[in-house]
């Protein structure tokens, strides 16, 4: 279930191949914690990334985060641990695994939504049915800009 | 000391124009309604996850806090009026009114909403007020029944439920077939719905006490119900609030009153034992 990607409008330097292929939400690997492999087959952009995290309707990840180099977006939840130097705890490859699937990572208990998963709750709104949370490119935004986020910032 | 702390920090984040939110213990305060002490903390019952069960209104900002304490700010009152008027008016085929059977609701409603939903042997399922209501409406009164969240429905059953204000909240488990819909309940309770794949309990158990966004998560009680909420301006019933709540975590939202709803009402209902019925409740 591998698609291809077509890196229209992508910057060249960005896609190592010629059509880099996207890895699909299924067939994505955890090995130990970890997800080696970019979903999209390129480094993701950290600026584009923050605006992902932020967005309500996207990652939405400040619901729950504080992410205290984003003190200017209003209102950071903390059902979850704050993001702040999350890159001196965690691999890229251990960030990926835990926006694709956190219950594949940590436990079957943790709140915290799979994103780029279709392993979701039941009922799921009809219209929302087979797709993921983020787009594989969206996941590769959040971790590149996970990655910037290290000591004190 | 703790509710000293929490409006330190408050201000703190407020001044320095921070908005990360701080955690916040619910307020150690309590709650007067019409010279009444509700009881917004209560010992939980046997078999509940939390020691203590919390009235929603502790876990609101003081403004909020205050609206409800005072009846004549609580905009929810209005609510209340209009139910009182309908429990006057005439409706049906058969020419009569909530009254004309049941006369004073001070005096025949009182305390009766702190037991529903209640075990109908006819039904043969939990009922709660909104449907007790449509009941009587199409058996003894020849009327149509109020569809969901129609502006009678939600006063009238604000109204009925006002009569309970102070009664802490007991269901009777052992009649007819409760005992199996609270099981029901408490499995659908603990279920997780949607592409975000949340649970009620993931927020109101959880992460109770926490912060999502500016919200402060409570054990999400019902006790208050139909509640004013500042959000929507407007009167909110439990099953609109439920649907509301399903409908976050992006699912499908089972239909009101329906067998998995009204199981839902039944557990969470009793995880809230013991708390005083607080409608018109004021809420954000």
């Amino acid at each position: 279930m591998k698609r291809f990607l077509t890196c229209v409008a992508v910057p060249a330097f960005l896609c190592s191949q010629a059509a880099a292929v996207e890895i699909a939400p299924d067939a994505v690997k955890i090995d130990e914690m970890k997800v080696s492999q970019s979903l999209t087959g390129a480094t993701g952009n950290a600026e584009e990334g923050a605006k992902v995290l932020a967005n309500r309707g996207l990652g939405n990840c400040l619901a729950c985060h504080v992410v205290t180099p984003l003190a200017k977006e209003q209102f950071h939840g903390n059902v979850a641990p704050a993001l702040d130097g999350v890159a001196d705890r965690w691999s890229e490859a251990e960030l990926r695994a835990i926006v694709v699937d956190a219950k594949r990572v940590f436990s079957e208990e943790t709140v915290m939504p799979a994103f780029y998963s279709l392993d979701v709750g039941i009922n799921v709104r009809k219209d929302l049915a087979g797709k993921t949370i983020l787009t594989a490119q969206q996941v590769e935004d959040v971790v590149a800009y996970l990655t910037t986020l290290k000591g004190s910032n | 000391m703790k509710r000293l702390s929490v409006l330190l920090l408050v201000s703190v984040a407020s001044i320095s124009g921070l908005a990360v939110m701080a955690y916040a213990d619910p307020v150690d305060d309590t709650l007067t309604i019409d010279d009444r002490e509700m009881i917004i903390r209560a010992k939980a019952p046997k078999g509940h996850p939390f020691d203590e069960v919390l009235s929603g209104w502790l876990f609101r900002e003081s403004e909020t806090r205050a609206t409800e304490a005072d009846s004549f700010a609580n905009p929810g009152m209005l609510a209340v009026e209009r139910g009182e008027e309908l429990w006057n008016t005439v409706d049906g085929s058969m020419g009569k009114s909530c009254s004309s059977c049941h006369n004073d609701a001070s005096a025949t409603m009182k305390d009766v909403g702190a037991h529903f939903p209640k075990w109908d042997a006819k039904a043969r399922k939990p009922v709660n007020i909104e449907m007790k209501i449509n009941d009587c409406r199409t058996e003894r009164m020849g009327a149509e029944p109020y569809k969901f969240d129609a502006e009678e429905q939600v006063a009238l059953t604000t109204y009925i439920k006002h009569q309970s204000l102070g009664t802490p909240v007991q269901i009777d488990l052992s009649e007819g077939e409760m005992q199996s819909w609270w099981e029901k309940g408490k499995e659908l309770y603990y279920t997780r719905t949607g592409q975000l794949d949340f649970s009620c309990a993931s927020c109101h158990e959880k992460s109770m006490g926490k912060f999502i966004r500016a919200d402060h998560l409570s054990q999400g009680q019902v006790n208050g119900f139909p509640t004013y909420r500042f959000n929507t301006a407007g009167m909110v019933s439990l099953h609109n609030r439920f649907r509301g709540c399903i409908r976050d975590t992006r699912a499908e939202m089972p239909k009101a009153f329906s067998d998995e709803l009204m199981a839902l009402e039944v557990y969470v209902t009793w995880r809230g034992t013991g708390l005083s019925v607080e409608t018109p409740a004021v809420r954000q």
